[in-house]
């Protein structure tokens, strides 16, 4: 079987790097601030493949650069060096980070969907809930009010969104509720790949559970190969099946999540475990 | 005061200096060369003040020859303060002869509709614009319109419309309905009513449209299709009137609203021309198109 996502070697530095900024950050040197040019190295030298169907933790403190990997993946950032090949675009034989705006936007709509930490990030608030998913719906193309309609209440169903309140603002509802909505809304398009950044961060306990449940439950019955960024090991427990692991901008650890709970190689990973369970 | 007296008229030709005109020509030159794209230009200030109609005025000024005939009206009048102003200020600096009818003019320069009368290839319909950002209410930002007209991201103006026939039960937009010209760009058509948006579509005459606060111009040649942005079961209509006109009992033309001394409400054609020449029973040869033709005679 291939990968359905490809990363090597995905780097973000802001700044200007110098030649030895990438040797002279990371976990060795308990930074990731280059003490000669003073650039900061988000994340450095993330490689890894992803199958489909498979669910994929990054797991780390905040400031590691879990996000920074997630986002330049959706294009919300600009990489700074590195590739990514995603097989349903052009077979997997082209690198997207290097795509125009346009093919970019193409993948973003049709081949991937993301769920943000806060929902004003992923929502639209001065939209209905149900315009915000009809935005992911329209942008693949469709123009009928009827069946746009259609599948976003079919969605919202599928989300336990009341579907009359589809014609609401997700600024009337609860958090909880909101972040369903973005849920709905980033699988309008039946994307093979989907992204969750910190999504349960902020919810209280019993609707981060629906919250998780939900996503489990999509994720058997749609198939939907997914990366789960967290720094919050039981969400990682529960959802993934192998975990990175990094600090200061580097992957320090990977492999199956149970072994990395278990048997954690690194320093780091053996006080994140020892820290939280 | 130094008076000038070394030249017969102490302004050039059609006030504007000749490198003013030359750089609004070259931009509407790229205007048409790409229907619907709004094209940054630069001149210096006009003796009237930004967004009352500068930007029609400039494109008026930089084509008009001695020769032209010209008329300007002001959402359908011949007679309001701001098309008689800018009128005499026209034939002040030019000489050129002006006009109420419609088919004598060669140069028009219009305040929010189009004329009744079909025009002609060899007519020129300026439009002033207020706002030549189609996507400004839904994107605040420049340099996000920008990028968004750059590449056909245009989603954001169809949830506006879906939300608005969520929220109202149709879209609700009265005048500068966004169109697709040629198939490409989302296109603001200055607030012209909805009545006039299908006479946009492969006309013969070039319309040439000028925003003059925020500096654009912009252009639909001759034979470009427009089309109002609608749904495929949420279609575009134009404005229905339950009345005719009181004058003329004339209904195919777009009616005005009034309210009579006696308190009573009667509706009459907007286009002061128009009116006149059925009036006098003179021949009139009126744009045609599918939605007109819907209404009953």
């Amino acid at each position: 079987m291939s990968a359905l996502l490809r990363v090597r070697n995905l780097t973000k530095i802001y700044g200007e790097p110098g030649e030895r900024t990438l040797e002279q950050t990371g976990p060795e040197w308990n930074s990731n601030i280059c003490p000669e040019t003073d650039s900061i190295v988000a994340c450095a030298g993330v490689s890894f493949d992803l199958y489909p169907g498979e669910v994929l933790g990054i797991v780390g403190e905040s400031g590691s650069g879990k996000s920074t990997v997630v986002k330049l993946l959706y294009f919300d950032m600009e990489k700074t060096a590195g590739s990514a090949w995603l097989r349903p675009y052009n077979d997997g034989r082209t690198n997207m980070l290097e795509a125009s705006g346009q093919q970019k936007r193409y993948i973003r709509n049709h081949l991937m969907g993301t769920v943000y930490q806060n929902p004003r990030d992923g929502l639209n608030f001065s939209f209905s809930s149900g315009g915000n998913i009809a935005e992911k719906l329209i942008m693949a193309g469709s123009l009928h009010v009827g069946s746009i309609r259609e599948r976003a209440s079919f969605l919202l169903e599928k989300t336990e969104v009341p579907v009359r309140r589809m014609d609401d603002t997700p600024a009337s509802f609860s958090g909880g509720m909101q972040q369903r909505v973005q849920i709905a809304k980033a699988i309008a398009n039946n994307p093979p790949l989907l992204f969750l950044d910190e999504v349960t961060t902020g919810l209280d306990v019993s609707v981060q559970a629906k919250v998780l449940d939900l996503i489990r439950e999509l994720q058997q019955e749609l198939g939907i190969a997914m990366i789960v960024v967290s720094h919050d090991l039981s969400v990682i427990r529960m959802l993934t099946d192998r975990t990175l692991v990094m600090k200061h901008g580097r992957v320090v650890e990977s492999g199956l999540t149970d072994q990395i709970l278990q048997d954690p190689q690194h320093a780091y990973t053996q006080l994140l475990v020892s820290s939280l369970l | 005061m130094i008076e000038n007296k070394k030249y017969k008229n102490s302004y050039n030709f059609a006030f504007i200096d000749e490198s003013t005109k030359k750089e609004v020509r070259r931009k509407l030159l790229k205007a048409v060369a790409i229907p619907g794209y709004q094209v940054p230009y630069s001149s210096p200030e006009m003796p009237i003040s930004r967004g009352w109609g500068t930007g029609g005025l400039h494109v008026t000024l930089a084509i008009i020859g001695p020769k032209d005939i010209f008329k300007i009206i002001d959402q359908g009048s011949d007679a309001s303060v701001n098309a008689c102003n800018l009128r005499e200020f026209v034939q002040a600096m030019t000489g050129c002869k002006t006009t109420y009818d419609t088919t004598e003019a060669t140069l028009i320069q219009t305040r929010h509709r189009i004329t009744e009368e079909e025009l002609r290839e060899d007519q020129i319909l300026v439009f002033q614009v207020p706002m030549p950002e189609p996507l400004r209410s839904v994107e605040r930002y420049e340099y996000r319109t920008r990028q968004m007209h750059g590449e056909a991201d245009y989603a954001k103006m169809w949830v506006s419309l879906y939300e608005s026939y969520v929220r109202h039960g149709g879209i609700m937009r009265g005048a500068d309905y966004p169109v697709k010209v040629n198939g490409r760009y989302i296109m603001a058509p200055s607030p012209i009513p909805r009545w006039d948006v299908p006479n946009l579509n492969q006309a013969k005459t070039l319309y040439l449209f000028g925003a003059g606060r925020e500096k654009r111009l912009y252009a639909v040649p001759p034979h470009t299709t427009v089309e109002p942005l609608e749904f495929e079961d949420v279609r575009f209509a134009i404005e229905k009137f339950d009345s005719l006109c009181y004058k003329t009992g004339y209904r195919r033309a777009f009616l005005d609203e009034l309210y009579l001394d006696d308190g009573s409400r009667q509706y009459v054609i907007n286009d002061s021309n128009f009116l006149d020449k059925i009036e006098q029973g003179g021949e009139v040869k009126p744009f045609i198109n599918p939605y007109i033709q819907q209404i009953e005679l």
